[in-house]
């Protein structure tokens, strides 16, 4: 393969509703300065029906340019016509290094056009660099849980592509004075052809004022909850504090609040300003979702527990006694705000 | 209908340890256990079969000889056949030639079970936690795929999935054969049978290496992997931060309150 060929950094701008979900847009952040160290343009694509609006963040985000593939069979996140425009794109215009949002349909996406194209994926990175020997991009993700952490490099195939963990890299600020060009691509993928279909989509979340992924604090509840009542306290100090609701896998398994709220290794990942773990006891799993939290609450009986490893406020206590006066508390100091 | 499952044998995450002093992962007597997820993914498939009757569950895994007992335990959960892959020349191979090895294997063992309408993975293994290998299977195979499944039933050569979204769910129709990767669900695998247990210790697993597959040995192992690891490390633990533990619980509140305001986090 002849490497030179494959030029420019392309990150893959996730849509829903037809605008761009954050973690694209936070790709454009180290997207831009790999392309700086490579002195390569940076690229964005957007794919969907009506995401105009997306490719207009893109740019605004610091693309330098963004392909723009639309039309009615991609109005809804399909793997079959999703990869075909992809792949058709990547052969046209010969990326070097492709990042997509480790989101479920990113990590659904990613490891398709790998396939196909039989190049290297590194899965759900939380670091990106340049290998300094080679030139190449380290890729640099955990392992076993999050135990380990390895850099991975794709030395010989192109582009090298990577799927990157949502709210490790923060947003930066927009401009709206952007003048990247917007390449409109016409891609087709015949609908007929698509073997899969989208009956129905279910939202659990709909009537929450902020979401999770976006919310600058969270506020989130585990197994010290007792029963699924209590999530009322947890509810209630995230209103307070205008955040949004978390919650630990074993609050989930439990049946306590649904799939959607949960924090970790197999809930999504978060990295707001605040982050307050009530009655969570801080596994791995838990910790690999969360730590990216600039600061970190933790309250929680057990002293012992593995969440106050990584708190920067470490409240040793029983949370049916602090929670209902902190929510006071912190009622009547935004009160004289 | 004729149903594969691919499962990993992986060592407990949950139960592995960082040396204090060297910074290394702890890896000896940590236990071996059948990957979590791929159990849950032969319970979607044994619930298949419970309203299928007839229906045969095939169960693959590519590793060591030792990799056996996870398939053992598949057996006893109610798989009719195992298969173990196996072969040096596999070792070190990334997810772009894991894949292909399973692909060739599924289609090596097909020659003896017929083909088969739904591959199950679980979404990912807890050692590697990268989730492409079922989806490159997919494709290799040119198949369908759905991921994060939750629930799944099928009707006339349709899967109907039940997918995890960052919001909730969304119902997919999918066409078999289909690849479909397994979360969690509500359900654990179930118990073995005493007969199925008998068996299962009974059970001859064939072994297919390289040999039986229909294979490019270039595609496989360190040779046929893109991405290369460059090292490995382990993860800074945060500093400790302030504690709080005052004599009560609304004293502690009203501290962390004013440190949080100080701060000005709120």
């Amino acid at each position: 393969m002849d490497k030179a060929r494959y030029k420019n950094i392309w990150v893959y701008i996730e849509t829903q509703g037809g605008k761009a979900k954050n973690v694209g847009l936070e790709l454009l952040g180290p997207g831009r300065r790999l392309a700086h160290n490579m002195g390569e343009k940076l690229a964005a694509v957007v794919i969907g029906d009506g995401v105009e609006e997306a490719a207009q963040a893109a740019a605004a985000y610091g693309a330098d340019e963004v392909i723009l593939v639309e039309g009615k069979e991609y109005g809804y996140y399909n793997s079959e016509s999703y990869a075909h425009a992809m792949c058709r794109l990547i052969k046209k215009y010969k990326p070097s290094t492709v990042l997509i949002g480790a989101t479920n349909n990113g990590r659904d996406l990613g490891p398709r056009i790998a396939c196909r194209i039989s190049t290297g994926l590194t899965a759900d990175c939380t670091g990106l660099d340049i290998d300094t020997d080679s030139g190449n991009v380290a890729w640099t993700r955990p392992a076993f849980g999050g135990n380990l952490m390895a850099t991975i490099l794709c030395p010989d195939t192109r582009p090298q592509m990577g799927t990157v963990r949502p709210g490790v890299f923060k947003k930066g600020s927009p401009d709206k004075s952007s003048k990247a060009k917007i390449i409109r691509e016409s891609v087709h993928t015949p609908v007929r052809s698509s073997r899969i279909k989208l009956l129905e989509v279910i939202h659990e979340t709909a009537g929450e004022p902020v979401k999770l992924e976006d919310a600058e604090i969270i506020v989130s509840g585990g197994r010290g909850l007792g029963k699924p009542e209590n999530f009322s306290l947890i509810k209630e100090l995230a209103e307070v504090l205008g955040g949004a609701v978390g919650a630990s896998r074993a609050a989930v398994d439990a049946g306590w609040i649904p799939h959607a709220y949960q924090v970790g290794q197999t809930g999504k990942t978060v990295g707001p300003k605040l982050y307050i773990a009530c009655g969570i006891s801080g596994a791995i799993q838990h910790r690999a979702g969360m730590s990216g939290s600039d600061i970190i609450v933790a309250i929680n009986k057990d002293a012992d527990a593995p969440i106050f490893d990584v708190a920067d406020y470490g409240v040793v206590g029983d949370l049916f006694e602090v929670l209902p006066v902190l929510i006071s508390e912190i009622r009547s100091i935004k009160h004289k705000d | 209908m004729k149903i594969l499952v691919c499962v990993k044998q992986v060592p407990d995450t949950t139960e592995i340890r960082i040396d204090p002093v060297t910074n290394t992962l702890i890896r000896a007597g940590v236990p071996s256990i059948l990957n979590p997820f791929d159990g849950f993914a032969l319970e979607v498939a044994a619930r298949i079969k419970d309203q299928n009757p007839g229906t045969v569950i095939t169960v693959i895994s590519m590793g060591p000889e030792q990799a056996k007992e996870a398939l053992r335990s598949c057996l006893a959960a109610g798989a009719d056949k195992a298969y173990l892959i196996t072969d040096r020349a596999f070792s070190g191979s990334d997810t772009l030639a894991t894949s292909y090895i399973l692909s060739r294997a599924i289609k090596a063992v097909e020659k003896e079970t017929g083909p088969f309408d739904i591959i199950f993975c679980g979404k990912q293994a807890i050692d590697g936690d990268t989730a492409q290998v079922g989806p490159e299977i997919a494709e290799h195979l040119g198949y369908p795929q759905v991921t994060y499944a939750a629930e799944v039933s099928v009707e006339e050569g349709v899967a109907k999935v039940k997918r995890e979204t960052e919001d909730g769910y969304e119902i997919l129709a999918v066409q078999t054969p289909a690849v479909i990767t397994v979360t969690k669900t509500p359900f654990e695998l179930r118990y073995p049978s005493l007969r199925c247990k008998m068996a299962s210790i009974r059970a001859i697993i064939p072994s297919l290496t390289s040999a039986d597959l229909d294979i490019d040995l270039n595609r496989v192992g360190l040779k046929g992997s893109p991405t290369k690891v460059k090292k490995t490390f382990t993860p800074q633990v945060k500093k400790r931060g302030v504690r709080i533990k005052e004599d009560t619980g609304a004293d502690s509140a009203r501290k962390l309150a004013a440190l949080l305001n100080e701060a000005k986090l709120i």
